[in-house]
């Protein structure tokens, strides 16, 4: 008999024992379609409304409707809370609630679960009439037994039939009543993000899903013998909570952009899911272009004739916007590009994380083009780059690419409640004459910079064009003025580059091992430096926010320590690998580009998972890393 | 003065007239005798009839012969990229509904390379003038293969001759959903040629016009026999259609077609023995994306007010 089975058979509330402890991670995995996500995102908001630190991250498998019950088609969410703040996705798994035993084992195999976790299983399987189900359900109970877990078996579907005839809408709400009474996570604010979640449903489906998350709560409170208490700090300032993508979609709001031109494009397309509700009313038109080349050049005629306008995309996308991008920079049109990286190259891996664009978003244009490329590291980050980029755009005259991730687009965490200003906005249009005889590129040596006349200002009348041009943007083949021109447009990056900040050290300002990263990778290298500093490491670490161009004084940072180092979720090629010479190895993409621009010694420690980092993993590399440098151990 | 919007007119009070040549700029580089020279002449006369503003106009344009355009106009231009000049006038129509767009591409630009935006441009039903110069080859790039290229004819890409039959852009143009205006017409015979760009020029939509186009450079002699025998032209007339009253005595082939039957306009832009000129199509009704999707004016304060309400959602 199985302890959960034991425990059913009592009548009486089991006498409970509850842990303090300061941070856990859990997980809801199901087949697709069965409502894990939103369990995960209604519990991780709540336990961010009542102070706790929060990271979730979605489990997306690579088939929209993937067959049922094979653990591939593992779909859910992790969500990692804390006392104090979460940075990122963390290791492994302390509890997880799984519909089905088969993606249970899909996790298991990933290596996502810890080695005593907690696990709250369905076991309507184990008396499924189909015996392929049955033998199934035995041997994968088999499989799991011989590890740390705890395994309790959970009759969801017996329980949700009680409410719902269809028990595979009604799980995910009885979850998360378990998870609220395992958690002690408040009722009324699990109801109210309920409220909020299904807005757009009737009284009846929200009275419904009540129903079933209560049922979930009395459930577990009758038959579990454990509560896990993880304690909160209310917090000290407003607090926001949303998604890296819908932190993109306002920042876009909060930049003034009024225009956004885009393709649908996994993991990009949220970005204007979450436009497409608001958009109108703040002014904006979000226009679903017939391709990924039309978008771009619909933002660069809207940015052409006004307002700094912007396009979302992904990897495949962006290579498809290339050429245009290559236009934006030689006509000095302002331009956003937002990439929200996924696995490469081609369709690659559609869902899931990779930091593989960086070169094609820094080099990927035939020809001279120098632009911006920045990227942001945190959710508060996704907010404020579009802020900054519509700015530098604006500014430089030039083309600003934001490179996010899958990782950040559907990962949720707290922060500040941005202070908005009027200073974000794009301005009112000037449409005033422009003075007698001012041609629209008078580039400013000081600056690189020129005019940007806009159509409907007299006497500004240009016409714009991608051919080599002078100041009058007439078409000129003149060797003196191609050099000449093509310098002024490199100035302005250079320009930028002398306003950019230092990028700032985390840990000690000199030691062994310097960690480089940059964009969603952040919190979990600074995670793994904390790790290794408590260990005696001298290891610490810097993000880079901007690609293009590198902030200044990273040669005078290297040289303080014994190695460099990138971690970064791209590939390189291993060391020892066969074939592998410190000649022909290629390098992550970072560090290619620091070994170029600093000629130091760059190290990398790279892989392509197709998940997030974990903190363990790069601590380890850590680790490796300083093995035999004259610091050493402490 | 003709405005189709009545956003923001600039200048209200505008004393300003303008003439010749206040839209002309520089001396055009086409080569002598190419019939780009004379869509020129006829769109400058448009705009000194029609007064168009030069800083309220915006002439967008793809890469090829035809697509060099914008530069010897006064007013506001964008060349861009091969095939690309739609959405670049879509971007500027969305965001700037109170500019006047005009559209000019070749054939390469507008029915290869840009085919995808054609259709769709077609589709959206903007309020601009969509002007394709077809000289059925690729000029710029001296004498490739086009998509109008007649079939047989001999090509640096198909020295044999061009194996397959060319692309008809009318009957696509026409075959694409939500088509609101489509003309033809000749560049050689100037009173048609600025009488249906006026048209066009009036229409409240996506008013899309081939002119057949002369390259001497690579293509002479395809219209020689047109242009000296009138007889090889069937004009399309009614009163609802583009007739100018110039040519009534040269070109007396003519077909009454009601440029409201669709069916109709669709056979007769099959090709033929004679070349047809005129409008085949105008609906005034069809639904105009640029009206669809133009969202209110906000200002600044009221942004902030909105996006804070936003954030109040997602407050903890
Ligand atoms: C992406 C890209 N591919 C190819 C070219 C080369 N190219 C320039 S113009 C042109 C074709 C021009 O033909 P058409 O559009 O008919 O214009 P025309 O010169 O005949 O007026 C080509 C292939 C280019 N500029 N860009
Ligand atoms: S090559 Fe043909 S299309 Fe080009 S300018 Fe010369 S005549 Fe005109
Ligand atoms: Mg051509």
């Amino acid at each position: 008999m199985t302890a959960a089975a034991a425990l059913l058979e009592r009548d009486v509330p089991v006498a409970t024992r509850v842990l303090t402890l300061p941070e856990h991670t859990i997980e809801i995995v199901s087949d697709s379609g069965e409502g894990a996500q939103k369990c995960g995102q209604i519990f991780g908001a709540v336990c961010a409304k009542m102070g706790n630190g929060v990271w979730t991250v979605e489990i997306i498998p690579a088939e929209i409707q993937p067959p049922p019950r094979i653990a591939e088609g593992a779909s859910g969410i992790r969500i990692r809370f804390a006392t104090g703040p979460v940075t990122n996705w963390g290791d492994q798994t302390d509890l997880v609630v799984a519909f089905n035993e088969q993606v249970l084992v899909g996790r298991h195999l990933l290596g996502a679960l810890a080695s005593d976790a907690i696990i709250l299983l369905e076991n309507s399987w184990a008396s499924n009439p189909d015996p392929d189900i049955k033998a199934a359900w035995d041997q994968a109970l088999a499989e799991l037994s011989g590890y740390g877990y705890r395994i309790i078996e959970v009759p969801m579907e017996e329980q949700c039939l009680t409410v719902d005839d269809n028990p595979r809408k009604g799980k995910n709400m009885f979850a998360l009543g378990m998870l609220a009474y395992i958690y002690d996570r408040s009722l009324e604010r699990i109801e109210e993000q309920i409220a909020y979640a299904f807005r757009r449903k009737s009284e009846a489906v929200y009275a419904k899903n009540v129903a079933l998350m209560r049922l979930g709560y009395g459930w577990a409170a009758a038959n579990l013998d454990f509560r896990i208490e993880i304690p909160t700090t209310p917090p000290q300032q407003a607090l926001v909570v949303m998604n890296g993508n819908e932190a993109l979609g306002m920042g876009a709001l909060a930049s003034g952009m009024e225009l956004c031109a885009m393709y649908p494009i996994t993991p990009a397309t949220s970005v204007s899911h979450y436009l497409a509700e608001v958009f109108r009313k703040f002014g904006g038109i979000l226009h679903q272009a017939e391709d990924e080349i039309a978008a771009a050049g619909v933002a660069i005629g809207a940015s052409y004739a006004g307002k700094v306008a912007f396009t979302i995309t992904s990897g495949p996308g962006l290579a498809l916007k290339t050429e245009f991008i290559g236009l934006a920079v030689m006509a000095e049109t302002p331009l956003v590009v937002i990439d929200v990286q996924r696995g490469g190259p081609s369709t690659g891996l559609p869902t899931k994380v990779e930091q593989s664009d960086l070169l094609a978003a820094l080099v990927g244009q035939p020809g001279d083009a120098p632009h911006v490329v920045m990227a942001p590291a945190t959710i508060e980050e996704c907010f404020h780059s579009v802020v900054t980029a519509r700015q530098i755009a604006e500014t430089f005259h030039t083309v600003v690419v934001i490179l996010s991730d899958a990782n950040l687009s559907t990962g949720v965490q707290p922060f500040p409640r941005p202070q908005l200003r009027k200073e974000w906005l794009a301005p009112e249009l000037d449409l005033s004459p422009v003075e007698e005889g001012r041609r629209p590129y008078e580039w400013d040596p000081r600056m690189g910079t020129s005019t940007r006349p806009v159509p409907g200002q007299p006497g500004g009348m240009y016409t714009l064009t991608g051919l080599s041009h002078d100041e009058a943007s007439k078409v000129a083949y003149d060797a003196g003025i191609h050099q000449h021109s093509t310098t002024m447009r490199s100035r302005k990056i250079a320009v930028l580059q002398q306003t950019l900040l230092r990028p700032a050290i985390y840990g000690d300002h000199e030691g062994d091992l310097l960690v480089v990263g940059w964009g969603s990778t952040k919190g979990a290298i600074e995670e793994a430096i904390d790790r290794a500093r408590a260990e005696g490491l001298h290891a610490s670490s810097t993000h880079l926010t901007f690609l293009s161009p590198l902030q200044p004084g990273l040669k005078e940072i290297f040289s303080r320590f014994r190695k460099v180092m990138t971690v970064e979720i791209n590939y390189s090629d291993p060391p020892g690998e066969p074939f592998i010479t410190e000649e022909n190895r290629r390098r992550g993409q970072l560090a290619m580009l620091l070994r170029a621009q600093t000629l130091c010694d760059v190290d990398c420690w790279t892989r392509v998972p197709g998940e997030p980092l974990r903190p363990g993993l790069i601590h380890a590399a850590i680790r490796d890393a300083t093995i035999g440098l004259a610091g050493g151990r402490a | 003065m003709t405005s189709h919007c009545a956003i923001l007119p600039i200048f209200d009070d505008d004393e300003r007239e303008f003439a010749l040549n206040d839209y002309e700029a520089g001396m055009p580089r086409w080569c002598p005798g190419c019939g780009d020279h004379s869509v020129l002449t006829a769109v400058e006369k448009l705009l000194v009839a029609e007064q168009l503003k030069p800083e309220q106009t915006v002439f967008v344009s793809g890469i090829g012969c035809s697509s060099r355009f914008p530069h010897y106009l006064k007013t506001y231009g964008f060349h861009g990229l091969h095939g690309r000049a739609l959405p670049v006038a879509t971007g500027v129509k969305l965001h700037r509904p109170e500019l006047e767009v005009f559209v000019v591409m070749g054939d390469g630009d507008c029915c290869s390379i840009g085919a995808a935006h054609w259709i769709h441009a077609t589709r959206y039903n903007m309020k601009m003038v969509a002007l394709l110069l077809d000289n059925s080859i690729y000029g710029l790039t001296k004498k490739q293969t086009s998509p109008t290229t007649p079939q047989g004819f001999k090509t640096n890409t198909q020295p044999f001759g061009t194996p397959l039959p060319p692309l008809n852009p009318l009957t696509t143009t026409l075959g694409t959903t939500n088509v609101s205006f489509v003309a033809q017409t000749a560049e050689w015979i100037p009173a048609h040629l600025y009488a249906t760009i006026r048209a066009a020029y009036r229409h409240p939509g996506f008013a899309f016009v081939r002119i057949l186009q002369r390259c001497p450079m690579y293509t002479e002699g395809l219209y020689n026999e047109t242009v000296k025998n009138p007889g090889m032209v069937e004009l399309l007339v009614h009163d609802d259609g583009v007739v100018p009253p110039e040519i009534d005595k040269i070109y007396t082939n003519r077909i009454t077609h009601d440029p409201s039957d669709l069916d109709s306009a669709r056979r007769l832009a099959e090709y033929s023995d004679r070349i047809r000129l005129g409008l085949f199509y105008r609906n005034e009704n069809r639904a105009r994306y640029d009206l669809l999707v133009r969202p209110p004016k906000v200002t600044s304060s009221e942004r902030i007010a909105l996006l804070n309400e936003e954030l109040d959602h997602y407050a903890i």
